[in-house]
């Protein structure tokens, strides 16, 4: 810290950089940046973990333990019928309920003022956003490798192959990413974390439990039914059931679920990053 | 890159014209003229709610005013927001540091995305650390930092890409004097290096600390500016305190005040409750003549002390009337903490 240097307003920049432009390379390197600092929170906080590691375990042992013998029955098996058609369904609503943190997430940095010294510095806007995203998805990841190692113990049968198995995870990962642009956006929009669990929790049950991730919807009534054919989280779990148990098409579920995640990200990613570069 | 720099040494770091941002029917800033030089302090004082936050926040481009024009290096605040973004810093209120990062992870971070090497940031991370003495500290989380280190660790994380022109927001609002001072010693230590600084501050002890010159809002407008020491003498400078050992010697001692006819000493008055003498001074030289003059004639003092005058005093002696937060009454009239969760409340609103 040499007088000179602070003295001197006209500190020599990158030649080219004086008009503030912010290149791909800049980008790059401030969403790496950024990244590392999520994951610092997620180290020095490791409680903030528990929802990703603890999630699946309860899921899975309620829904097995508690349903499975009669669910499985229905199915025309026993428990076990019932596992192999619960798990591709849990590995489907898995993002749903990370991205919810999101928005939560995105909340309360803004409240804690730390969003004003990103706002002030010359980095790209969007890096903040797509950071988390990027955060977020590795969150998910995780969550799905104890779901599926948990499977596993509990007697899950793939009827595939790995290829298949790693199939279904990538699509639901890439369907979950997108959804964090929708809870960012909310959490942009929303005054305190508080209420954006709350909005977040009333989009999130009638989503997951009026789909095809807990029980067949054949055996729902008409309208119930209709109701789940456009839940992207049927098709999703659908997708994610003809990949792990090779039954029923593969092509038309993994083509809609591609399409909603496609159209979720082209809509709400920049909506979030406009409203994150107009938020005062 | 040459307009980066004002050209000359003695040119304006910062210029506002006509400034004016306004939340609905709340004029938060309503037509602020203001210049800082290159290399000083220009402070600008006023009360909760005067538009002191909003008028840094347009500054420093979180906020896009609805008129009026501002540079800042030679960079227009709505034209030129990127490149103005390289050449401040900003401590505030709210413009703040990850608590759930340690120190040395938060200034890391920022060198990392004010585009240092990992080896340059690391660097630059432990010089601000010994520097502002939070190297002991380095490894904890903000969160966990006393709010006097809370501060440092802000000014460092404000300092990190060298900016040409800080903003400091109420550096000290919320600390107590000890950590106070300190903050003050680190404002003045980046002075001497050279650093422009916009202060903004309730306290008109801290506009004297620090600041070449001054600025004072009230309700969005300018109401008085200059330096220093021509508002203090506007405003009537300070006033001294004396004990008596005695009381009984209070009345005698302002006799012997107003007899002696010092050189501009008038006004002297009695305090009976506290038990002092208030002597309203402008210089040292008159305070070393009054106490002089009052043990030639045998008195004996048991304490002296002087105090600046206080914002509302300030206030009372440019405009003739109290604060607009003492005065209007109605919604305005609350307490101060509660003023602070309005202003809040006001900046919120999306532009």
């Amino acid at each position: 810290m040499s007088a000179a240097t602070v003295a001197a307003p006209g500190k020599p920049q990158r030649p080219g950089a004086d008009e503030g432009r912010i290149g791909l390379r800049a980008h790059l390197r401030h969403t790496s940046a950024l990244v590392r600092r999520n994951a610092m929170q997620i180290k020095n906080d490791p409680e903030s973990m528990f929802d990703a590691l603890l999630m699946p375990i309860v899921f899975t042992l309620l829904f097995v333990y508690v349903f499975g013998g009669a669910m499985g029955g229905s199915l025309g098996g026993d428990r076990s019928a019932y596992v192999n058609y619960i798990i591709p369904g849990l590995l489907a609503m898995g993002g749903l309920n990370i991205a919810m943190s999101v928005g939560s997430g995105v909340n309360d940095d803004f409240n804690k003022g730390v969003m004003d010294r990103f706002r002030t510095m010359p980095i790209a806007r969007s890096s903040v956003l797509t950071a988390k995203m990027l955060v977020e998805s590795g969150r998910m990841l995780v969550s799905t490798v104890i779901l599926l190692v948990l499977a596993f113990l509990i007697g899950f049968d793939l009827k595939t192959g790995p290829l298949e198995l790693l199939a279904a995870v990538a699509l639901a990962l890439l369907f979950g990413s997108s959804l964090t642009w929708i809870f960012m956006l909310l959490g942009l929009t929303m005054k305190t974390p508080q209420a954006v669990q709350g909005v977040g929790f009333m989009v999130l049950m009638p989503l997951q439990f009026g789909s095809s991730i807990f029980a067949p919807p054949t055996t729902m009534p008409g309208w119930m039914e209709a109701f789940t054919k456009v839940n992207p989280l049927s098709n999703l779990a659908d997708a994610a059931r003809a990949l792990m148990n090779g039954q029923g098409a593969v092509a038309q579920p993994v083509l809609i679920t591609l399409a909603w995640t496609a159209g979720i990200t082209l809509v709400f990613a920049p909506l979030a990053v406009a409203k994150f570069r107009k938020k005062t | 890159m040459t307009r980066k720099t004002t050209s000359n040494g003695a040119g304006n770091a910062v210029e506002v014209r006509g400034l004016v941002k306004h939340f609905g029917e709340v004029k938060a800033v309503d037509g602020v003229d203001l210049d800082v030089r290159e290399g000083t302090v220009l402070g600008v004082l006023g009360p909760n709610g005067a538009g002191k936050t909003t008028l840094v926040r347009c500054l420093s481009t979180l906020l896009v005013p609805d008129a009026g024009t501002a540079t800042v290096a030679g960079f227009d605040v709505v034209r030129q927001p990127r490149a103005l973004r390289r050449t401040i810093g900003l401590t505030g209120q709210y413009a703040s540091v990850d608590e759930k990062l340690s120190g040395r992870e938060n200034l890391y971070m920022i060198g990392r995305l004010l585009d240092l090497s990992r080896k340059d940031a690391r660097a630059r991370a432990d010089e601000l650390l010994e520097r502002f003495s939070l190297t002991e500290a380095a490894g904890r989380a903000a969160a966990k930092y006393s709010g006097g280190m809370r501060r440092r660790l802000d000014l460092a994380a404000s300092m990190i890409g060298r900016p040409a022109v800080l903003y400091l927001d109420e550096p000290t609002t919320g600390l107590d004097p000890r950590t106070r001072n300190e903050v003050w010693d680190e404002v003045r230590s980046m002075v001497r290096d050279g650093a422009t600084v916009l202060l903004t501050t309730q306290y008109m002890e801290e506009a004297e600390q620090l600041a070449h010159e001054l600025t004072v809002i009230d309700r969005g407008r300018v109401i008085a500016e200059g330096e220093v020491d021509e508002l203090k003498t506007k405003v009537g400078g300070r006033t001294l305190q004396i004990r008596p050992a005695q009381a009984a010697e209070l009345d005698r001692m302002v006799g012997a005040i107003a007899q002696a006819g010092l050189d501009g000493i008038a006004g002297a008055t009695a305090d009976h409750e506290d038990g002092v003498v208030n002597v309203p001074i402008v210089s040292d030289e008159q305070l070393s003549a009054v106490v002089g003059m009052l043990g030639e004639r045998g008195f004996t003092i048991s304490g002296i002390n002087t105090h600046l005058p206080s914002l509302d005093e300030v206030f009372l002696a440019i405009t003739g009337q109290k604060t607009s937060e003492a005065a209007d009454g109605g919604p305005q009239d609350g307490p101060r903490d509660q003023q602070d969760v309005q202003d809040k409340q006001y900046e919120e609103v999306p532009a």
